[in-house]
């Protein structure tokens, strides 16, 4: 049985087509997917992104901790601070991919994907020994928007009142607004509103934090000003996809790392440790078998998830994890995962596509240029 | 609300045939475009091509997702819609009106195990 989130019953009304995503039921589409794409890369989109888990870390330990389970270095990190990484297994793949917000001193808000809340959380609880922290799931207590596109500044802070102009790429702040009471998570750790300027799409915008109750007030003024097209998880996989930002489940997964799939960047091997550490430092050195590619098709057939990537003579030497036919530059292009000899840029590689192969050819795993204001 | 055109035969996979003497015209529904959503590509087979009742011929590809063309017949194609190629959003436009392939067909007893109008509604309404 899929969990609703706290905008379901306006999804319905808006009359979206729902569908089950990371134990939610969820908006796939509200008018249809190339609509809401381009709303998003002209203008301004919302979506519900209350699916995604938080937690939040606090006490004596807080940094220490977040430093063992996460891949990134929050090592002194300024109050209002995010950083995108990983938490790991011992051998290098990968629990989960995440955002970790530094809210105070010792006090973080980690956020992670709606399929891996149960196995993160269990994760997170198994590595506490030894740290003195405070460890409380609130996945429950948040709902979440993202505000996405080019006009997000100007909406958020005419419609929704909550000044954000100030915010760099990144960072994130506390926030109130009349509309809505304030509330107290249940544990009593510190709540409200929080905003970042951060999001899954490519352009600039702001995820948004708060109680059920402002997320469903925000929801409907975001919706009542016309300003702001309500968007599904249809386009945000398109959005994300075309700028080459991974998905957990396609593009990471507990048999793909960060080294194969090009993300050692948001993996600091300078920290002292942190699990997973020395499986990535022995990837690094000697190279890893896989790695994730850009793949661009000379024709218009879609490669999708699963299907097999063939070199030009027609053995099998990788897997498409996600493609379109991309809205933003009228190609089909796939990221796919292939043996470490054929990722070499321009390297001609084939995709079959039910029972036809198309020839392709290794790129840049971005099709699309980000827009981000920072 | 889709949109239902009497006098053709339909498959429960939401294809449709209009019989023209021995050739049959095989499309999707507009229920079939309406639930896929933005056509994107149509994956068509080549004149000379056999096809057989309840075999995959093709596929549609909305944004989202690929969905298999199931041949309601068998027989041979004779003629492939080629706008499609170039505008597969037609299908969302008209989908009665832009078949996919024209099959001369093999036995046309199969036509019996099809549809007619009233049915296919009850079929989708259920």
């Amino acid at each position: 049985m899929e969990k609703k989130t706290c905008l379901y019953d306006r999804h319905v009304a808006l009359g979206a087509l729902m569908s089950p995503f990371g134990g939610f039921i969820m908006p796939i589409q509200y008018s249809n997917i190339t609509d809401e794409h381009n709303a998003v890369r002209t203008a301004c989109g919302v979506f519900d992104v209350s699916h995604m888990g938080e937690v939040r870390i606090t006490g004596p330990d807080a940094e220490r901790y977040v430093q063992h389970i996460f891949t990134n270095d929050v090592a002194g990190a300024p109050v209002g601070q995010i950083y995108y990484g990983m938490m790991l297994y011992p051998n290098g793949g990968t629990v989960d991919d995440l955002l970790v917000y530094k809210m105070g001193e010792n006090d973080f808000f980690l956020v992670i994907n709606a399929a891996n809340i149960d196995k993160d959380v269990a994760w997170m609880k198994e590595h506490t020994a030894g740290f003195d922290i405070k460890l409380d799931h609130q996945s429950d207590f948040y709902g979440q928007l993202a505000v996405q596109g080019p006009e997000a500044e100007a909406v958020v802070e005419e419609v929704l009142g909550i000044p954000c102009s100030e915010l760099k790429f990144y960072t994130a702040k506390t926030a109130t607004a009349p509309y809505a009471s304030p509330a107290t998570v249940p544990d009593g750790s510190p709540s409200g509103i929080i905003i970042s300027r951060t999001g899954y799409t490519g352009e600039d915008g702001f995820e948004i934090y708060g109680s059920h109750e402002f997320t469903q007030q925000a929801w409907d003024k975001l919706i009542a000003s016309g300003r702001c097209k309500p968007c599904g998880l249809g386009c945000r996989d398109t959005l994300r996809f075309e700028v080459g930002l991974p998905l957990y489940g396609d593009e990471l997964s507990a048999d793909i790392s960060p080294v194969m799939a090009g993300l050692s960047m948001f993996c600091k091997l300078d920290k002292p440790e942190f699990i997973g550490k020395e499986a990535l430092a022995e990837q690094k050195a000697n190279g890893v078998a896989q790695k994730l590619v850009g793949i661009e098709l000379a024709d218009k057939a879609i490669p999708r998830h699963g299907y097999p990537v063939l070199n030009m003579e027609g053995e099998q030497v990788g897997e498409v994890t996600t493609g379109y036919h991309c809205l933003s530059v009228d190609k089909s292009v796939c990221m796919a995962l292939v043996k470490s000899d054929y990722a070499k840029l321009d390297t001609p590689l084939q995709v079959q596509i039910r029972k036809k192969v198309f020839e392709g050819k290794v790129v840049k795993k971005k099709f699309y240029d980000k827009h981000y204001k920072k | 609300m889709a949109k239902f055109e009497e006098g053709l035969r339909y498959s429960e996979s939401h294809e449709y045939i209009r019989v023209e003497g021995e050739y049959g015209y095989i499309g999707i529904s507009d229920y079939a475009q309406h639930a896929l959503g933005n056509v994107v590509y149509v994956d068509m087979p080549e004149v000379d091509d056999e096809v057989t009742a309840g075999e995959e011929f093709g596929a549609v590809e909305s944004v989202k997702a690929a969905s298999d063309l199931i041949s309601p017949v068998s027989g041979t194609v004779v003629e492939v819609n080629e706008a499609l190629e170039d505008k597969p959003e037609l299908l969302n436009e008209d989908a009665f009106a832009n078949w996919i392939i024209k099959v001369q067909l093999s036995d046309p007893s199969e036509l019996d195990n099809l549809m007619d109008v009233e049915a296919y509604k009850a079929h989708c309404n259920e």
